[in-house]
């Protein structure tokens, strides 16, 4: 049994005219993480991404968002349990970390303060032992002179330290797994580094599974494992970090690894995948890539390819998936 | 590219300082040294990147490279023009040749106009630019550039666009008037990898065609090497490193930029345990007290008694480092 098994989860939101418009945000994600393990879901703006990890962490509006499938956590299942039960896993068994720690942060309290009261809340501790235990996580994720820092409001931090505090919160409660959702998007290279540094050391030392989010493949390619693609709502493809960097098995990864400038030789022009992606109110016909994908032919335009397995162990959701498998080799 | 000897650009040891208020009333808390003694020339049709961490002055160099903030001390250049010291006609003339796209594409467009609104504005602030009649048929032109569709797109507004899309209009608006330079501030930064690829595709295609100079801002050094001829390295409010783009790269001189430049993720999962990271101990100090010496010292670990006296000049031309001791190739 894996730590965390996702099953053919979806979740859609109403549109202005009823079910007719509604927005297709997840379409049937499957997903499965393991202790220790670091699973990244990569994919477009707009793709599902984020509210994928709002459906497993359980903070989405129900309604007016609605949520179908399974999500099970050490084989209990999630998505039928009492708002009150939910809120406990979600708060103490999974934790999670966003990319602004400024809106996740409340501004009229100290670091300390938050720290402790959610220890003394959730774990029942004393105020002095909450005090001290809060002091031993803003020092557990380097931040110098915890002590003092404990007392300093989210503002007088910088972006990199803010985001260090949301970390020490997230782990307080030493959840199983860790949804950390573009963590790093909004800092620059030498803090980005520190702080993933940081969620990997946390990582080595608990056990526990990471589930991250990001748009950038140099982080990808540092830190995963495993990788799911995201594309209008589904995933396209799965296969171990290796495996798609060596090449991947579906167009629309393909062409997101072509768009990637690279750091260490410059090339004449950069790829572009054309066009823009699809409205999920209205995704097209047959494979939703079709319209920007260049393998795309008439099988393409009809049929929807389902997620469908490849030899070692990885699965894309395209009609050609063999003969790309090939190519890439 | 095709950059030629022609400076169109001369940028003179630049200072802005911002005076900030002290804690109590009426009482002054020292100036913060934004950009303190900045020089560089930009070329015609060339670009010059410039990199550095968040808060180290990029966009109040951009500002004041545009004219839209008066530097403390020093001057910006254009031919025989001093860019803060025009007024009147001169000021307008220069405004149309220098100018400016920004970071964040959902705000820097006025939600309330119409894409052809949007475009024809630089027009009614330089009426002398082009004739009233033929304006239609030159943002037509301009929306073509881009690779926007004006008989789909010209009367439909900002959220009705991608990120992508948005951030192309900007550029139409840039371009208008037929600049000399664009000073773009992060123009790609929040857009993800496969929509950047066509931004920036877009950029290199018009300076060819145009013969553009570009002074590139943007925090992600992958980017940066891309488009840029030669890369200014920025730490501080100082330049500290510039050279022609590979031997910077490849090559770094300045212990920042080796730092800058190992803190980078390599999108290549194979052999990432192996790899060698300069993580940088902590945060940028205040700009408000900069370290004597060399700015860098309290985070470089070859700093010796003499970095924290005297200050490293930015010695050499085509190739500079301002560093006692530059590391070797
Ligand atoms: N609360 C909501 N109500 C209605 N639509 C929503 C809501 N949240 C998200 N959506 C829509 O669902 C789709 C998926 O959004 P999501 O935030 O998961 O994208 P993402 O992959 O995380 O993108 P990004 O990389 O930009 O963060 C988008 O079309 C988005 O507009
Ligand atoms: N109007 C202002 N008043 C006071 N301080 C300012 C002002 N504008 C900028 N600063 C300060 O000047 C410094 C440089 O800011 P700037 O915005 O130029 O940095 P940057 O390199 O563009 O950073 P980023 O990568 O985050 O955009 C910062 O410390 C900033 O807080
Ligand atoms: S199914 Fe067809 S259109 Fe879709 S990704 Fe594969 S080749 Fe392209
Ligand atoms: S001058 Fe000294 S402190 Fe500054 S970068 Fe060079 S070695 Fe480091
Ligand atoms: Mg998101
Ligand atoms: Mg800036």
């Amino acid at each position: 049994m894996a730590l965390l098994e996702v099953e053919d989860l979806r979740v859609s939101f109403p549109g202005p005219g009823g079910d007719a418009t509604a927005v297709h945000a997840v379409n049937g994600v499957s997903l499965e993480l393991e202790p220790g393990r670091t699973l990244a879901i990569l994919g477009e703006s707009g793709s599902g991404k984020s509210v994928t990890a709002q459906a497993v962490m359980g903070i989405l509006d129900v309604p007016p968002a609605r949520v179908a499938g399974s999500v099970r956590l050490r084989g209990r299942e999630l998505l039928t349990l009492a708002p009150k039960q939910r809120d406990r896993v979600s708060g103490e068994e999974i934790g999670m970390v966003f990319q602004d720690a400024m809106a996740a942060l409340n501004p009229v309290f100290t670091v300390g303060d938050q720290l402790s009261e959610l220890l003394r809340v959730r774990r029942g501790m004393s105020r002095s032992g909450a005090r001290r235990r809060a002091v031993e996580l803003i020092d557990r994720v380097h931040i110098p002179a915890a002590k003092d820092r404990a007392r300093d409001y989210p503002h007088q931090f910088s972006g990199g330290m803010r985001q260090r505090i949301m970390i020490a919160l997230a782990i307080a409660l030493e959840p199983d797994v860790l949804i950390a959702d573009e963590p790093t998007t909004a800092l620059d290279v030498t803090v980005q580094a520190q702080v993933m540094e940081l969620i990997a050391e946390i990582q080595r030392d608990s056990g526990m599974g990471l589930l991250l989010i990001t748009h950038d493949l140099g982080v990808v390619a540092e830190v995963a494992d495993d990788v799911a693609v995201m594309y209008a709502g589904r995933i396209v493809e799965r296969a171990t970090v290796e495996q798609i960097f060596a090449g991947p098995a579906h167009p629309y990864t393909e062409g997101l690894l072509a768009s990637m400038p690279r750091i260490d030789r410059r090339d004449e022009e950069l790829y572009a995948i054309p066009g823009s992606p699809p409205n999920p109110a209205r995704l097209p016909s047959g494979c939703p890539f079709h319209l920007r994908c260049p393998r795309a032919d008439d099988v393409c335009r009809a049929t929807l390819p389902a997620l469908e397995p490849l030899p070692a162990g990885r699965a894309s959701a395209c009609h050609h998936r063999e003969e790309l498998l090939h190519v890439s080799h | 590219m095709s950059a030629t000897d022609e400076r169109v650009l001369r940028v003179e040891n630049l200072v802005r300082h911002f005076p900030v208020k002290g804690r109590l009333p009426f009482t002054s808390g020292g100036v913060v040294k934004a950009v303190d003694g900045v020089s560089f020339d930009l070329r015609r049709g060339e670009t010059l990147g410039v990199v550095g961490e968040s808060g180290c002055g990029k966009s109040t160099l951009a500002r004041m490279l545009v004219g839209l903030e008066r530097p403390t001390s020093g001057e910006v250049r254009f031919g025989d023009a001093v860019v803060h010291a025009a007024r009147g006609r001169d000021l307008r003339a220069l405004r149309r040749r220098i100018q400016i796209v920004l970071q964040d594409p959902y705000t820097s467009l006025n939600p309330r106009r119409t894409v052809r609104e949007i475009l024809l504005q630089p027009f009614e602030i330089h009426p002398d630019a082009l004739d009233r009649k033929r304006r239609l048929d030159r943002i037509r032109e301009l929306l073509d550039l881009v690779g926007l569709d004006p008989s789909v797109h010209l009367d439909r507004y900002p959220h009705q666009f991608s990120g992508g899309q948005r951030q192309r209009i900007g550029i139409a608006r840039a371009l208008a008037l037929q600049p000399d330079v664009i000073v773009c501030d992060e123009p790609v930064s929040a857009l993800d990898v496969s929509v950047q690829a066509q931004v920036v595709n877009l950029l290199e295609r018009l300076q060819r065609e145009l013969g553009v100079a570009y002074v590139f801002i943007a925090h992600d050094l992958s980017v940066v090497r891309h488009i840029s001829d030669r890369v200014a390295v920025m730490y501080l409010g100082k330049l500290v490193e510039s050279g022609p783009e590979a031997t910077l790269y490849d090559a770094p001189a300045h212990p920042y930029t080796k730092a800058l430049l190992s803190a980078v993720p390599v999108p290549e999962p194979v052999g990432r345990g192996d790899r060698r990271r300069i993580l940088l101990a902590g945060d940028p100090p205040s700009p408000v007290n900069p370290p004597s010496g060399c700015r860098f010292r309290t985070r470089c670990w070859q700093a010796t008694e003499t970095c924290a006296t005297t200050e490293p000049p930015l010695a050499g031309d085509e190739r500079a480092v301002a560093c006692h001791y530059p590391l070797a190739a």
